[in-house]
């Protein structure tokens, strides 16, 4: 039966009922049990922000802190995916990837390929992302166009609790690399979410509002400014309809289409650098896909070029809002 | 003031409905309304119908206009006679609006609303509304929930208590579905009024929901005071077997969608909430077994394993069958030719889920039947 919990509790629940489920999902990261030498789950904190907290004293040795040095847990993770375990590793910040890209890029999404279909990686790596949080430029970014870009691996970027449960269950699930992004700003948002155990399929966006005029693709937490852009622009007569992507490797470009053939007008609106990014992705493959229904040139909404300023009006500037939603969308109704 | 003044509000269909829009009216002020007619439409969230008033009157004012949103109970309209004067109108609509308070929140939590019981290990969730009288249970059908009956459990619920209940393996109830067939649904049928102290009660079943309530009816006579099937399974082979394998197979809204579109007359009704909310429920863990089991065991290789057509003359109680002239699933053919003490109500232009698109039609069935 539904209930309305938080974000970071439909996360917490969803690893909880996998683990209760199958004893082959473990836990790693950095403090997710209660940091080096706790005493016990009184003194666990369960990650940067508490999302695991709890998890420890249920599931014991299954939950894992380790020391902080990325490469080596994130390698240990590949690695006990490929043989038999089906970790669900935690890499606090997305920002620190970097530091392991070779166990993320070159092996885990390597391995099928490399070992001709024999061999499966079913390791998670769960990373928080976004701006928003007066983190500065090494703990704010949106980096899952990176993560994107690479064959072999899936991404998944849930904007509601809904989705963060029904979605994480599936990565766990998921015989892949899974590189899954919670955006920190919505860890405190609430949402009905079922208390049994579910899983939402990859590669299927969620159509969270319809209207005939303009298509608004969005993920993760814009998924809520596009909401209140397009609340505003109903009262003006404008009907958005907002595509909510959830998976931004599979993408299901089929209800991207099928909705900018609807309606012939497109702002994509992603919180990460406008380069290389979500918002160029679903931009090329609707101008190549269904340029014959576009009625205007293809608007994004993104972050400006530039590493997230650290200064509090900076950073609100920073964030794509609302009002850069509604411009992009008048601007495409050709009446900006 | 004129006491033959009456307001029509917003109604409330289903568990989760907070608001509606007007779609627009239906009547001018000045006409003459019968009770059961539709006033307005309104859409919602999850679903766009009809507003149908329960009393007469001429339509004196219209409060609500195009395009607006209110919340449930809010005022509509005002119904009154020729003969009440403007100024007790305008008394009447300001003294509703300022004593108005919409509902809270948390009254309108639908996990609030509904209970569960204890039905032999398994949780049964059901939703009570109205109290006194020997009681209705609504059991819906192959796929459904207590959510089928959003436009029927109110109305019915006027003069007696009435039951809404999931079956097992459906809603929030237990996904353990047993041996899945009819028999075995009928017996949860039985726990759950065993359970709740229900000596005696008119069922109404729809589809499946329809057999498992006609199966009650032929082994547990004592307890059944009336019996209404709706679209209903039980009553010959045929039924849709590609609906159910497709509903059950289909994982993603663009797959469902058209298999679902075949239960309405209106395909329009099949909105985007409503696929969403299969979909949430398809995704349970559990539920795709609970499914394929039931459809094992009640349609192997897409026909029904039991039909209890020879037996249904044997019932001594009130006994209606309704079906949708349309109805894609199961045929209304099965409605014609039954015993003569079974009345036959066919619905012209109605598809499988009459009771939602007919509400009024079946609910006035309904009154009619158990009197």
């Amino acid at each position: 039966m539904a209930r309305t919990i938080t974000y970071q509790q439909a996360i917490g629940e969803a690893l909880a009922q996998e683990m209760e489920r199958d004893k082959t999902v473990v836990m790693m990261g950095e403090d997710v049990a209660g940091g080096a030498g706790a005493p016990g789950e009184d003194d666990a904190w369960g990650g940067v922000l508490g999302v695991t907290k709890g998890l420890h004293g249920k599931f014991g040795d299954r939950v894992m802190d380790t020391p902080i040095t990325e490469s080596a847990f994130i390698g240990a993770a590949v690695g006990a995916a490929t043989s038999g375990l089906r970790p669900v590793v935690e890499l606090m910040f997305i920002d620190f990837m970097g530091v392991c890209f070779d166990q993320i890029f070159n092996q885990a999404a390597k391995f099928r390929y490399m070992f001709g279909g024999n061999a499966e990686t079913p390791v998670v790596i769960r990373t928080m992302y976004g701006a928003g949080f007066r983190a500065a430029a090494q703990h704010s970014q949106c980096l899952y166009p990176v993560f994107t870009h690479i064959p072999g691996l899936k991404v998944v970027t849930p904007s509601t609790p809904y989705d963060a449960k029904g979605l994480l269950i599936q990565s766990i699930r998921d015989n892949d690399p899974v590189v899954f992004c919670e955006h920190k700003a919505l860890y405190t948002l609430e949402g009905d979410v079922p208390e049994e155990a579910y899983a939402i399929p990859f590669g299927e966006a969620n159509i969270t509002r319809e209207g005939d005029d303009v298509t608004i693709v969005t993920l993760g937490r814009m998924l809520q400014v596009a909401h209140e852009a397009a609340d505003a622009l109903s009262k003006d007569g404008i009907n958005c309809e907002v595509v909510d992507l959830r998976t931004t490797s599979p993408m299901d470009t089929d209800t991207i289409i099928e909705s900018v053939e609807n309606t012939g007008r497109l702002v994509v609106m992603d919180e990460s650098h406008p380069r290389c990014s979500i918002a160029t992705d679903v931009s090329a493959i609707v101008a190549q896909e269904a340029f014959g229904a576009l009625k205007a040139p293809i608007q994004m909404v993104t972050a400006p070029h530039t590493p997230v300023p650290f200064a509090e009006n900076l950073e609100d500037l920073y964030i794509p809002d609302a009002t850069n939603v509604q411009d992009a969308v008048r601007k495409v109704m050709g009446n900006d | 003031m004129s006491e033959s003044i009456r307001a029509i509000c917003m109604p409330k269909w289903g568990l989760s409905m907070k608001e509606g829009t007007v779609a627009g009216w239906l009547m001018d002020e000045g006409d003459e309304i019968s009770s059961g007619d539709e006033v307005m439409d309104v859409d919602t969230e999850k679903i766009s119908s009809a507003v149908e008033v329960s009393e007469s009157g001429i339509l004196r004012r219209q409060i609500a206009s195009e395009g607006d949103t209110l919340s449930v109970g809010d005022l509509l309209g005002v119904l009154a006679d020729e003969d009440t004067s403007d100024a007790d109108i305008d008394t009447f609509v300001a003294e509703f609006q300022a004593n108005y308070v919409p509902p809270a929140d948390d009254e309108e939590d639908g996990s609030t609303a509904t209970e569960t019981v204890d039905v032999d290990g398994r949780t049964i969730r059901y939703l009570l509304r109205g109290e006194d009288g020997v009681p209705i249970i609504l059991v819906h059908g192959f796929g459904g929930d207590l959510n089928n009956w959003l436009f029927n459990h109110e109305a019915l619920a006027a003069n007696r208590a009435v039951y809404a209940l999931d079956l097992p393996g459906h809603g929030a109830s237990s996904k353990d579905v047993g041996e899945g067939g009819v028999a075995a649904l009928a017996a949860v049928v039985n726990g759950f009024m065993a359970a709740l102290n229900i000596s005696k009660a008119h069922l109404v079943g729809h589809s499946l929901g329809g057999a498992v309530s006609l199966s009650v009816a032929l082994n547990n006579a004592d307890k059944v005071a009336s019996l209404t099937l709706i679209g209903s399974a039980g009553l010959g082979t045929e039924i849709d077997g590609d609906y159910l394998q497709g509903f059950i197979g289909a994982e993603r809204r663009k797959d469902l969608k058209p298999h679902v579109e075949k239960l309405f007359s209106d395909p329009a009704l099949v909105t985007r909430q409503l696929i969403n909310d299969l979909l949430a429920f398809k995704r349970i863990d559990g539920v795709q077994a609970a499914l394929e089991t039931i459809m094992a065991a009640f349609a192997p290789g897409g026909n029904q394993a039991l039909v209890m057509r020879d037996r249904i003359g044997d019932i001594a109680v009130p006994v209606m069958a309704i079906w949708g002239s349309g109805d894609r699933i199961v045929p209304a053919s099965h409605g014609e030719g039954l015993p003569g003490n079974v009345r036959t109500k066919i619905i012209a232009g109605q598809g499988h889920m009459v009771q939602m698109e007919a509400a009024s039609d079946v609910n006035q069935l309904i009154d009619e039947l158990i009197g």
